[in-house]
């Protein structure tokens, strides 16, 4: 029911919302629950276990039972807090967890059952018989479980993640943030003020509280105003902050775009923002806890400190008749506030026996409490007890309070452990918990506003003095009122029925009891047989009484019993905004070539090689297998000539006096030595003697160096090579830079691609000026490049490189003249095959656990010198004869299929992982040999040439007898590569 | 056949404008990464200042200014932007042609510094990153350095295969603050 | 998490490459022995307290950082450039 000119909604904008169907008319500034009260809706939701009927409970983030799902299709979204839901015109809000509808819910049956269902259940039950877990145990569970559902479509919405930096971040904007980001502000200090809900002002748009003789929403209103003149202060609303991390670094949530419709093109649903502060002050308020009794869960019974809100922020009276029943002063005030306004209060009801209650109308039970309350589908009776017998009272609303919990959370995100303070009955921040940040207001037990004022502004103070800031002179400090906050503890009403403690998990006073008859008398341990704070609202509601009973059973204090441990999110975050901007091709960069588009003109899938998308094969019309595609580029290469754009591998250069010396320090080869104009293969290792990368180095000048990498190492070997050099050869005067990016490179192999050069080149080529591993400058039509006759193919080949922008076009001249001759593209299919028919190694056999034995370069290793991974690589067991050593291996009979990943067996022996004398690494069709190949490690490999194997594949079911051979299967003596 | 064509990074996905920021591909000229020998910056920085007028960049720096730019480009570099570099310099310096490794886009409008607080994890307020600085950080995922040139204007540097990426990451930014109003 | 680093300043976690401990620095003569050569490539020590790390700013200038930092409290208390210090020892 809504009270006339009270609340901070604008009644002269309606908005039009659907819940369950039902269609309702609330207010700009409204939420879905504000809303749904005003319309005398109670039943909100079901719970988790008991499908019990529930209602709102709270008016903020805390909220256990009134979760909702909205949007409809891939846009759903479940377990929404209709509390923090600001309502928009077409909102579609569903209650969870019920079915067939929210009044008549077919698994309240479970409520039914519930003396079966307490605390340890399904530990208890779902033991044996132990087949029964996965068939029929789980997938019940599961079904039963869970509140919300997602669509299971990719959600249309997007999120977004940013960065901010500030001198202080203020977290929250009561009484205590606003005075501590007015006098940081006053002073310059660059401030970030955030703020979890839609509106600053926190507690006092809540109550009826007067700052400085006006109404604290207006206070609060004009003082956002000062700060938002200030251009060093910056303000967000509806950003929570979910964690504390190192170094002043914290995460916080921005929920932007209105839901659905209303937002603009391109907008992002949340901002997942990473702040970073110098100094934090942590101003977050406290949170109203409930009491236990009997059937306190019922739709209508709610914290007094949210039918206060309601009433004050909202105009909405939570009920017609509503009664009080609290255990501190501050419970009293809700009376006043619903009497002032004209709602019906029942009856005051103060578990203390000793109380000074304001005047009121209603009547006052001192040293009496709730002991029950009666109404299925929502609040009709409650039961009291007093110092002169039992009494029923009918209401539809009773306010509780049991006092108030400092919201510590964010201070214990680093392992920090909260204190217990008897006198508020509490747990507050413990000092220093967060380096550079420190708690004011409410949040560190501070609960009258004048002292929450007092101490934000004297929090922002200390501050400004870390931070080398003078406050500026002759602030006043707001005044406001000053009560003191008494309380006396009240956990739990005795009783036998089951009173609740956790809503949103359904665990019950009995539950802990129970848990501590059964010696789960950790806190820890009772949190987990009981799931007590394990919910979404992580017992922000109920976790203090939860362990307040448990040291109570366990005859401990509550200091010694401790609290669980509350850890980051501090209020649930969807995955969605966590995983923002990686969905789709946001995930990683894309690394194109210059020869991507016209790769993609013909047609060519493209493959991943790392960041690099790569050419699988170039397909022509009438082709419908890969492998056909790949078997006529391979045939351009062996017989004509073959275009492959090799600018993926990693290009560095070096120069420098000390660049030879660098060089022969990374590689096992010596550099020193090459010829300026020459290229060299190198092999380099790890440190432990195993084998990092290889690729060949091309000597320019005497000081000047390019070495390339291969695309999968091409960071870690820059990496590397920046390691040794600052770290272990400071004193070589190199200097090295990536030329990756500048150079578009392009394999040109085959018979004929000497002839190919030719005629476009400015200079020609032969075989005398560029033999084999020759490399140096050349142009074309004037523009300068690079050429290097290397070979990876195994034919007579070159690798021709211009700078990036004209590597389209280039590549698209030296296909069609490649065309021209008989020879075409090939992709990273024939490459592979190619390679595979030379013997010629990739990261598929130097994976790691290989050496420079095992792959028959031991002669590689020169003598002459020390290098990296030298002295490791000569350890026993990294040359033992018997290791496994790379050899080629040829289906016996040829007709056999060879697979990467087989095992290899002596024949006659069970194939099994024990017997295992080796594995395929590369397995290829070789069309030049017209039969299966492979390259693998063989136990004693090169001993066993010419002998029988067994090969095979256990995932697809391989088989085949092969002969091992030599990895080298075409042109064993290299006179094509030469010639 | 005729000569060699060339073909900008950002061809064909910039320029964008969306909101009041707009991204635009720019001709920097030559680009040429200059790396001081050992115990020769100082003479590296003279020989540059007497060619091209600019000594070399403090880290996270720039010197010059439109046309002859030289921005600081990591742990002993400077990465020149215009001219050529002049070979005096090659005496004291590894000297390493760059113009076709980097996409240069600039940034520009009253949200450009929104735009980048979505992708780069410094601090490029005004207030801590002033007309002139540079930074070698990140764009999102990629490696890349960002100037400051003006109250509304960044120039951006990444590496030419993600020209297509840095102009998506941008869109979406870009769209996002727009977004905001 | 951030980092100092001595080039660039005060940095975000994601700019760097975590390497291992900076005994990494000290390499061992090629003689040295199976046991030196040993404890360098393969034993490291799991303190709860202080260490000295090796990260590199991958995503920034480049340098390889010695970092003195806390596991327990997470406090950092240095960061040094490792060229400064290898060159330090020489
Ligand atoms: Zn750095």
């Amino acid at each position: 029911m809504r009270i006339d000119g009270k609340g901070l909604i604008d009644r002269a904008q309606p908005l039009r919302f659907q819940f369950e169907g039902i269609g309702h008319t609330g207010f700009e500034g409204d939420t879905l629950a504000s809303a749904l009260l005003a319309k005398g809706v109670r039943l909100m939701g079901r719970s988790f276990k008991y499908h019990r009927p529930r209602g709102v409970l709270t008016a903020g983030s805390e909220e256990p039972n009134a979760l909702v799902t909205i949007g409809r299709g891939a846009a759903q979204e479940p377990n929404v807090r209709a509390t923090m839901l600001e309502i928009y015109d077409g909102l579609d809000a569903r209650a969870q967890n019920a079915w067939p509808s929210l009044r008549a819910d077919a698994m309240a049956i479970n409520d039914v059952a519930w003396p079966f269902l307490g605390a340890g259940f399904y530990y208890k039950t779902f033991m044996w018989p132990r087949g029964f877990w996965e068939r029929l145990y789980e997938p019940l569970i599961r079904r039963a479980a869970g509140l919300g559902a997602l669509s299971g479509a990719h959600h249309p919405d997007r999120s977004e993640k940013a960065y901010a930096f500030c001198d202080l971040l203020v977290i929250g904007s009561g009484p205590a943030g606003l005075a501590a980001a007015l006098t940081a502000g006053r002073a310059g200090a660059d401030v970030l003020l955030v703020e979890e809900d839609s509106l600053f002002g926190g507690r006092l748009n809540a109550e009826t509280f007067e700052v400085d003789g006006l109404a604290g929403p207006d206070w609060a209103a004009q003082t956002v105003a000062e700060l938002r003149d200030m251009e060093n202060v910056r303000l967000m609303t509806r950003t929570c902050v979910v964690g504390a991390y190192d170094h002043g670094t914290y995460a916080a949530v921005e929920r932007v775009g209105p839901h659905g419709a209303r937002r603009p093109e391109g907008g992002v649903a949340e901002t997942f923002w990473r702040i970073v502060a110098k100094r934090a002050i942590l101003a977050a308020g406290a949170i109203e806890r409930p009491v236990a009794f009997e059937n306190n869960d019922r739709p209508g019974i709610m914290t007094a400190s949210a039918v206060r809100a309601y009433l004050n922020r909202w105009g909405v009276a939570s009920g017609q008749r509503v009664a009080v029943f609290g255990n501190n002063d501050d419970a009293h005030r809700t009376a006043v506030d619903l009497e002032a306004a004209g709602v019906e209060v029942a009856a005051l009801i103060d578990s203390r026996a000793e109380i000074a209650p304001p005047d009121l109308n209603c009547p006052v039970y001192a040293g009496a409490m709730v002991t029950g309350s009666a109404g299925r589908l929502g609040l009709k009776r409650i039961s009291v007890k007093t110092g002169r017998g039992n009494k029923d009272i009918e209401v539809d609303c009773l306010a509780m309070s049991g006092g108030w919990n400092p919201t510590v959370h964010l201070t214990c995100h680093m392992n920090g452990r909260p204190t217990w303070r008897a006198d508020i009955a509490s747990f507050v921040p413990t000092p220093g918990s967060i380096p550079g940040l420190v708690t004011a207001g409410a949040c560190n037990g501070d609960f009258s506003t004048q002292a929450c004022l007092k101490a934000g502004a004297e929090a922002a103070a200390a501050v400004l003095k870390d931070l080398g800031l003078k406050a500026s002179g002759g602030a006043r400090l707001a005044e406001a009122e000053d009560s003191p906050y008494r309380i006396a503890p009240l956990w739990a009403v005795p009783g036998t029925g089951r009173a609740w403690l956790d809503f949103q998990n359904d665990v019950t006073v009995k539950d802990v009891k129970q848990a501590a008859v059964e010696n789960f008398r950790s806190v820890e341990h009772m949190k987990r047989y009981t799931t007590q704070g394990m919910a979404t609202d992580q017992g922000k509601n109920s976790n203090v009484a939860a362990l307040a009973l448990l040291a109570d059973a366990t005859g401990r204090g509550i200091p010694e019993t401790g609290t669980t441990t509350f850890r980051p999110p501090f209020s649930p975050v969807s995955l969605a905004t966590f995983g923002a901007g990686a969905q789709g091709i946001g995930f990683a960069p894309q690394r194109l070539t210059t020869s991507h588009g016209e790769s993609i003109a013909r047609g060519a899938p493209m493959i991943e090689a790392g960041l690099w998308y790569r050419p699988s094969y170039f397909p022509q019309k009438g082709e419908t297998h890969w492998r056909q595609s790949c078997d006529r580029e391979v045939g351009y290469v062996r017989k004509a000539v073959g275009v492959c754009d090799v600018s993926t591998l990693g290009k560095i250069d070096l120069q420098g006096p000390g660049a030879a010396e660098l060089l022969d320090f990374v590689y096992t080869n010596t550099f020193s030595t090459l010829k300026v104009g020459r290229v060299r293969y190198g092999l380099m290792l790890r440190e432990d003697g195993f084998v990092m990368d290889d690729g060949t180095t091309a000597r320019l000048g005497d000081q000047h160096y390019v070495m390339t990498t291969t695309t999968a190492a091409a960071g870690a070997v820059m990496r590397h090579l920046y390691f040794v050099h600052q770290a272990l050869c400071p004193h070589l005067d190199v200097r090295f830079t990536s030329v990756t990016e500048q150079w578009a490179q392009f394999a040109v192999a085959g018979p004929k691609s000497r002839e190919l050069l030719n005629g476009l080149l400015d200079q020609p080529v032969d075989n005398e000026t560029w033999p084999f591993m020759a490399c140096g400058d050349m142009a074309i039509g004037g523009i300068p490049g690079r050429l290097f006759r290397i070979s990876f193919s195994g034919e007579h080949a070159y690798e021709v490189a211009v700078p990036a922008r004209y590597g389209e076009s280039l590549f698209k001249r030296l296909v069609a003249r490649a065309e021209a001759m008989g020879g075409g593209a090939y992709g990273m299919e024939a490459l592979n095959v190619l390679r595979i028919e030379k013997g010629h190694i990739t990261h598929a056999e130097i994976h790691g656990r290989t050496t420079a034995f095992d792959i028959g370069f031991a002669r590689m290793l020169s003598a002459k010198k020390d290098c990296i991974g030298k002295t490791m690589a000569a350890r026993e067991g990294l040359v033992d004869p018997g290791r496994e050593r790379l050899v080629g291996l040829k289906p016996v009979g040829g007709d056999s299929v060879l697979s990467a990943g087989a095992h290899l067996f002596d024949t006659g022996v069970a194939m099994t992982r024990e017997t295992s004398l080796g594995y395929t690494t590369s397995a290829v069709f070789s069309p030049t040999l017209g039969h299966h190949i492979a390259l693998g490690f063989l136990q004693r490999g090169p001993e066993r040439m010419g002998e029988v194997i067994r090969c095979f594949d256990h995932m697809r079911g391989l088989e085949a007898e092969v002969e091992v051979c030599p990895p080298v299967f075409v042109d064993p003596d290299g006179g094509r590569t030469r010639g | 056949m005729g000569e060699l064509v060339g073909t900008s990074p950002c061809a064909g996905v910039l320029p964008l404008t969306i909101g009041d920021v707009q991204a635009v591909e720019v001709e920097l000229g030559h680009l040429t990464s200059i790396a001081p020998f050992a115990g020769q910056a100082t003479a590296a920085s003279v020989a540059l200042e007497a060619a091209h007028g600019m000594p070399l960049p403090k880290a996270n720096c720039t010197t010059g200014k439109e046309g002859a730019r030289a921005i600081w480009f990591g742990r002993d570099m400077a990465l020149l932007a215009g001219p050529t570099c002049d070979p005096a310099v090659a005496k004291h310096a590894a000297l390493t042609d760059q113009s076709d490794a980097w996409a240069a886009v600039t940034l520009s409008g009253p949200s450009a510094e929104d735009v980048l607080a979505r992708l780069v994890p410094v601090d490029l307020r005004s207030v801590s990153f002033k007309r002139g600085h540079t930074a070698r950080t990140l764009l999102k995922h990629m490696n890349g350095s960002v100037t400051r040139l003006g109250p509304e204007s960044f120039l951006i540097l990444v590496f030419r295969s993600m020209a297509r990426t840095l102009a998506h990451d941008l869109k979406e930014a870009m769209e996002a603050v727009a977004a905001r109003g | 998490m951030r980092l100092t680093c001595p080039i660039c300043g005060a940095r975000d976690r994601r700019e760097f490459y975590y390497q291992g401990d900076a005994v990494a620095l000290d390499r061992p003569a090629p003689g040295a022995g199976v046991q030196a050569w040993d404890d360098y490539v393969h034993l490291r020590d799991n303190p709860a307290g202080p260490r000295r790390e090796l990260w590199h700013h991958e995503a920034g200038c480049g340098a390889w950082l010695v970092v003195e930092r806390n596991t327990t409290t997470h406090e950092v208390h240095g960061v040094t450039l490792a060229m400064a210090v290898a060159e330090a020892r020489r």
